[in-house]
């Protein structure tokens, strides 16, 4: 069967002692940004993009995918020890991971996070590889045309799975899709928007844009709170969780990885929606709800084990799609095309064993996870008493020699430090940056699509809802619209989030 | 004069509009092309028109509906933290990459209720050490190290 003999290939590309490096190093990395508060996925992968220039594609884009889900291994972590999510989707984790610590079973929760991540991480793995093949298939049928109202269904998805204003949210993804398209124009060569600064008619760059408005905005906020850090002491004398947690534990972690899996596909989808979403389910199915944040193990696996499986889904389209369906899958796209890899269905078929290396590597990383992360907690939590007021200039150093590093140039930095000052302005108007990166993203593709299916039906904008898969992607997206104004989901969908932030 | 109520719907409004604009009035030198055939000015024109659209909502929307204020508390640690970001890009080709690590460290140090002195000074000198490390010789990376003024590479 072709499935097996790509997976050898996959396995081959993965097992190689280079790779194997670059994995490992990506998930010890990814679980330390975990572990620390007040830096994330993004921005680590955003300071790491200029470096991996130097990096074999396949090792480069091994590292970066380790990075964000060892951050979900890590974030568990922080939550359950010190009651302070290490990472936004271990938010929830908070709610009965620290209670189970406070219960003398924190060995427990960390044993049943870990476990339940390196499941749900499995079926994920296991799904990409499924999907792979018939999704990528459907994608090569598309036309401009599609592409085009594909990448609008993405963008509407996002916004109206992601919280906080609709009206700002599309805003957002509109200058995002104007910063995308600064630069020389590929048709007629001209340079738009580049103020006659030469670094400019390149464009903007990912790394750039993502470190401004993620890293330096994430600093800024960590600085505004308060540090209280209240670290455990007591020792973790039993890891193993006991059979009646166990029986508890092992459907939460099923329902858990299933419905991360399915968000994670979603655009605007992801780990943090998913353990949200994760925890309001297992409340809503437990014979038990009273238990729920006091300590109920199912509150620990439900939300640990989507996450995870949805950090590893959400590569679902943008290996076979191109179209990434949140921001870290954007900064994906921005490390593929600086190693000049076009995202998207044809990747799998020039590039095989970049595809199935990657996923290969996948499986490898958390497997390397679960058995490296219980025996290193220890000196995860020894890095938690590291004061934050010493730990955000390096931050910021880094992300400053990384940006530079890419083409020895302070005009970089210049705009780093211009994007940096937007972010804090869009996080004081709550104006949430994740659809700015998606649609910095897709701005050329969109263009580009839209440009494409013009020129093709001679300026008949009606291409658009006479092909059939073009039109069924643009009623998707309607309906999607025509839901949030619906009271009874936009109630549902303001809850979801709310229950982490309680 | 109507009252702004929710000022943080109306200043996003406000920013939008200014970001619509400036892509109609800057974009305005681009030849637009037909709908069968884009030129360069005819997509940035439509995100520019949309900006507009929604920016207008957004600040009719924060005359009349109820928020809360924006408040300034962090202008404080943004302003260290960018001017010490813009600094190193000032210094780093001219005075190397250790000496502006070690500026970079101290001055957004400074941004922290907690900053001493002493610890900045200290973590500098370690970072820098390790960026060099790290960066130039671990990546390879063509940095200029040490001031070239004084006849550093």
């Amino acid at each position: 069967m072709d499935f097996l003999s790509h997976l050898a290939l996959g396995f081959g590309v993965a097992f190689t002692p280079v790779n194997l490096l670059y994995a490992l190093i990506g998930c010890l990395l990814g679980t330390l940004i975990g572990v620390l508060p007040g830096i994330g996925p993004v921005a680590t992968i955003a300071m790491l993009l200029p470096i991996t220039y130097g990096v074999p594609t396949v090792s480069a884009l091994i590292m970066l995918a380790g990075i964000y889900y060892g951050a979900q291994y890590g974030g568990s972590t922080t939550s359950i020890l010190v009651n302070l999510p290490g990472e936004a989707s271990s938010a929830v984790t908070c709610l009965d991971g620290y209670q189970m610590a406070r219960k003398g079973r924190a060995g427990a929760a960390l044993c049943v996070a870990a476990l339940g991540s390196f499941f749900a991480g499995c079926v994920g793995t296991l799904l990409l590889a499924a999907f792979a093949v018939p999704m990528t298939e459907l994608a090569l049928k598309f036309g401009p045309a599609e592409y085009f109202s594909l990448m609008v269904l993405g963008m509407i998805g996002a916004v109206v799975l992601a919280h906080g204003s609709l009206l700002k949210a599309v805003s957002m993804i509109i200058l995002g899709l104007l910063f995308g398209i600064v630069g020389t124009d590929v048709n007629s060569g001209m340079a738009r928007f580049s103020f006659g600064i030469p670094e400019l008619t390149d464009g903007i760059g990912t790394g750039q844009i993502a470190v401004g408005v993620f890293g330096f905005a994430e600093i800024l906020m960590s600085l505004s709170r308060k540090e209280t850090h209240d670290v455990l002491h007591e020792k973790l004398t039993s890891l193993m969780p006991n059979r009646q947690e166990v029986r508890r534990a092992i459907p939460a972690a099923i329902r858990g990885t299933t419905i991360g899996s399915l968000l994670g596909v979603l655009p605007g989808g992801g780990a943090l929606l998913a353990s949200f979403a994760a925890y309001g389910l297992e409340k809503r199915v437990s014979k038990r709800p009273q238990e729920f944040g006091k300590g109920a193990v199912e509150g620990v696996a439900g939300p640990e084990s989507a996450n995870n499986a949805a950090a590893q889904t959400s590569f679902i389209p943008l290996l076979t799609l191109g179209i990434p369906p949140n921001a870290v899958m954007a900064l994906m796209v921005g490390a593929m095309t600086i190693h000049n890899i076009q995202p998207g269905p044809q990747v799998m078929t020039s590039n095989p064993g970049l595809f199935w290396g990657l996923l290969a590597s996948m499986w490898i990383g958390n497997l390397m996870l679960v058995v490296l992360h219980l025996p290193l907690i220890g000196m995860w939590v020894k890095l938690l008493t590291v004061p934050y007021r010493l730990l955000y200039p390096a931050i910021l150093l880094f992300c400053s020699i990384g940006v530079y590093s890419l083409s020895n140039s302070t005009v970089d930095v210049y705009m780093t430090a211009l994007f940096g000052f937007m972010g804090y302005v869009f996080a004081k108007l709550e104006c949430e940056p994740a659809p700015l990166l998606l649609g910095f993203v897709l701005g050329p593709l969109l263009e580009e699509n839209l440009r494409r299916a013009m020129l093709l039906s001679r300026g008949d904008p009606t291409v658009f809802f006479t092909r059939p898969l073009s039109l069924t992607m643009l009623l998707l997206a309607g309906f999607l619209l025509l839901l949030i104004v619906a009271p009874q989901f936009r109630k549902t969908r303001e809850e979801a989030f709310q229950e982490g932030e309680a | 004069m109507a009252k702004i109520r929710h000022p943080k719907d109306f200043f996003a409004g406000l920013m939008f509009i200014a970001f619509g604009l400036g892509a109609i009035i800057i974009g305005s030198g681009y030849p637009l092309g037909a709908a069968a055939r884009m030129g360069p000015g005819y997509f940035p024109r439509i995100l520019g028109i949309l900006l507009l659209v929604l920016g207008g909502a957004l600040s009719i929307r924060g005359l009349r509906l109820e928020g809360a204020k924006i408040t300034l508390e962090s202008s404080r640690p943004l302003i260290i933290l960018i001017g010490s970001v813009v600094l190193f890009a000032m210094t780093v080709s001219t005075l190397g990459l250790v000496l502006s690590s070690i500026l970079l460290i101290v001055v957004s140090s400074a941004a922290s209720k907690e900053f001493r002195w002493k610890e900045a000074l200290v973590s500098g000198v370690i970072l820098s050490a390790l960026s060099v490390a790290g960066f130039i010789w671990g990546l390879g990376l063509q940095f200029s190290v040490w001031p070239t003024f004084i006849g550093g590479r």
